[in-house]
């Protein structure tokens, strides 16, 4: 009996000490017309069967949209004004990404668990082919660019965690978002190593009008040519005529 | 109130929208420009990505000419004849201008080249036009009257001549067919109607009489643009409905008022206007390519997609 329950309990040790359980205000966002960007709040609880052990837990929360090569460009001075001159395209960079903390980064996470699971921005994005000196440089910009945008945030000790258990934080997606599956991670530290992680996505889809015209303009590109030009041509007859009417 | 647009995929002020379009529409209606040159650098500057805002201009300058267009119809002072040859070279020209675009952007400098053929020609135009006007308004000070402005050059010398009654004019169709070509390119390179080169090389190219050109090139920009958000719509997918709508209610309205403005305004003192616009601008964009910028590096789709 006593061996099975050892058996037992060395079985269930490494596979999950502790669990994640997590959830979401909401796990779909639907950008309308009157779309000025969404919060959402992210909660959830730890679940474990062993005594609480003595190295602080941490928790971080990553939200990831989706990736898209991009070519960052900079200007130098040639011929007395400013053009693009060097290039480096950037294989993966998200679109959105958000970070939250529970504690300073480096209580939370280790270099090599950093490395690992790409949590912090930096890592996050991923440039193989850049052959230009100084290509960090370029990654930099992009983060500032994205930060400037508010579409890359770090929100170091945003996330609140009561008692080692309970935790929640809120995360900001701006107006400018871009459509597609949204990645929700969420991982436990103890000592800087990841106990476990958890993740979860989040579908952020135009609805009503918004998706209509974007399916049309897609699908069928010649009629949604044709209707902006009905409309253009519409517009312009009717505040004519109608200052004709004013006139009269 | 913000509204979110589908195809730029931002979130914009539609009052801010509503607003722009009411005031370049009035530029547009006063000068005959379908102020495109304008507000497509407007757009860049709140935020719309530049390939939607480029080809949703093209649309908006449809509507904004359509409109104003209707009011020099009841004015006729739009010569049809002289139109439909300059958009026979419009067509021709913003076809090849497209092909250009594209060469252009494979090899990665088309923001350099686009800023730069707006700071050359905006200037050029700008300041002859300005010199022009300023001697114009001071001769017609002293004697009275305009100046009379009947020459005969190239123009008249060249073949197949034809009568164009509405600009009083009987001269060669190959220079009217060249300009729309030469324009209908720029006008594809640059994103606008090409309303401010068209207008001065009618006037001083062409001769045609002020009062005529203002409505033909409007009547020719309306088809030029139509073609363009054509392209647009089915080769690149970056034309905003939503926007459009947004800039062409301002748009329009903006049009009528600046048609009835221009109809007050003496046609001397609407060039001296329409040239110190075009050099303010012109110096804007100088200024960018001159003084280094705040931010040295900028992001863009990838390359060779």
């Amino acid at each position: 009996m006593l061996r099975v329950l050892v058996f037992l309990l060395l079985l269930a040790v490494p596979a999950a000490a502790e669990e994640v359980v997590a959830g979401l205000s909401q796990n779909r966002i639907s950008i309308s017309t009157n779309f000025d960007g969404s919060e959402i709040l992210i909660f959830g609880a730890v679940k474990r069967e062993a005594v609480i052990p003595d190295e602080p837990l941490q928790v971080a929360i990553a939200v990831t949209g989706p990736s898209v090569p991009i070519t960052v460009r900079r200007k130098e001075k040639r011929y007395g004004i400013w053009i693009n001159t060097d290039h480096v395209d950037v294989d993966r960079a998200p679109s959105f990404y958000a970070v939250a903390t529970s504690a300073p980064w480096e209580e939370v996470f280790r270099d090599v668990e950093d490395l690992r699971y790409r949590v912090s921005i930096r890592r996050a994005i991923r440039s193989v082919g850049a052959e230009i000196a100084g290509s960090q440089d370029f990654t930099s910009a992009l983060i500032r660019i994205r930060e400037a945008n508010d579409l890359y945030q770090t929100n170091i000790g945003a996330v609140n965690l009561d008692e080692q258990t309970l935790f929640s934080t809120s995360v900001r997606l701006p107006a400018n978002l871009t459509e597609g599956d949204y990645e929700a991670r969420f991982f436990l530290t103890r000592g800087g190593r990841v106990v476990d992680s958890y993740t979860t996505t989040i579908a952020v889809q135009k609805v009503g009008l918004e998706r209509f015209l974007f399916r049309l303009s897609r699908d069928n590109a010649v009629m949604y040519g044709l209707m902006s030009l009905a409309i253009a041509i519409a517009a312009g007859w009717g505040a004519s005529a109608v200052f004709r009417f004013i006139r009269n | 109130m913000q509204i979110y647009l589908p195809i730029a995929e931002v979130s914009v002020n539609a009052f801010l929208l509503l607003g722009l379009g009411g005031g370049v529409g009035i530029l547009s209606g006063m000068f005959g420009v379908g102020g495109g040159f304008l507000m497509t650098p407007l757009l860049f500057f709140i935020g719309i990505p530049p390939a939607v805002a480029v080809a949703t201009e093209a649309n908006q300058i449809v509507a904004s000419s359509f409109s104003g267009v209707l009011a020099h119809f009841k004015r006729k002072t739009v010569d049809l004849k002289m139109g439909t040859v300059l958009l026979i070279g419009g067509l021709i020209g913003a076809a090849l201008g497209v092909q250009i675009f594209n060469a252009l952007r494979a090899i990665g400098q088309v923001d350099l080249l686009v800023r730069l053929s707006y700071v050359l020609f905006l200037g050029i135009v700008g300041t002859l036009m300005f010199i022009e006007s300023l001697n114009a308004l001071r001769k017609a000070k002293k004697t009275g009257k305009p100046p009379a402005r009947k020459k005969h050059g190239l123009v008249h010398a060249l073949p197949f001549k034809m009568r164009f009654r509405t600009s009083g004019l009987y001269i060669s169709v190959i220079p009217p067919v060249i300009v729309g070509v030469l324009v209908g390119i720029l006008a594809a390179i640059m994103g606008v109607g090409g309303g401010f080169i068209m207008v001065p090389a009618m006037i001083y190219i062409l001769g045609m009489p002020t009062k005529v050109v203002v409505g033909t090139s409007l009547f020719q920009i309306i088809f030029v643009t139509a073609f363009t958000t054509m392209l647009h719509a089915t080769t690149n997918y970056t034309v905003d409905v939503v926007l459009a709508v947004l800039l062409l209610l301002g748009g329009v309205i903006g049009a009528q008022i600046g048609t009835r403005i221009g109809a007050k305004l003496k046609a001397e003192q609407l060039r001296i206007l329409l040239s110190l616009l075009v050099m303010v601008v012109c110096g804007k964009l100088a200024l960018d390519l001159l003084l280094q910028p705040a931010e040295l590096y900028s992001l863009g789709a990838a390359a060779g997609h």
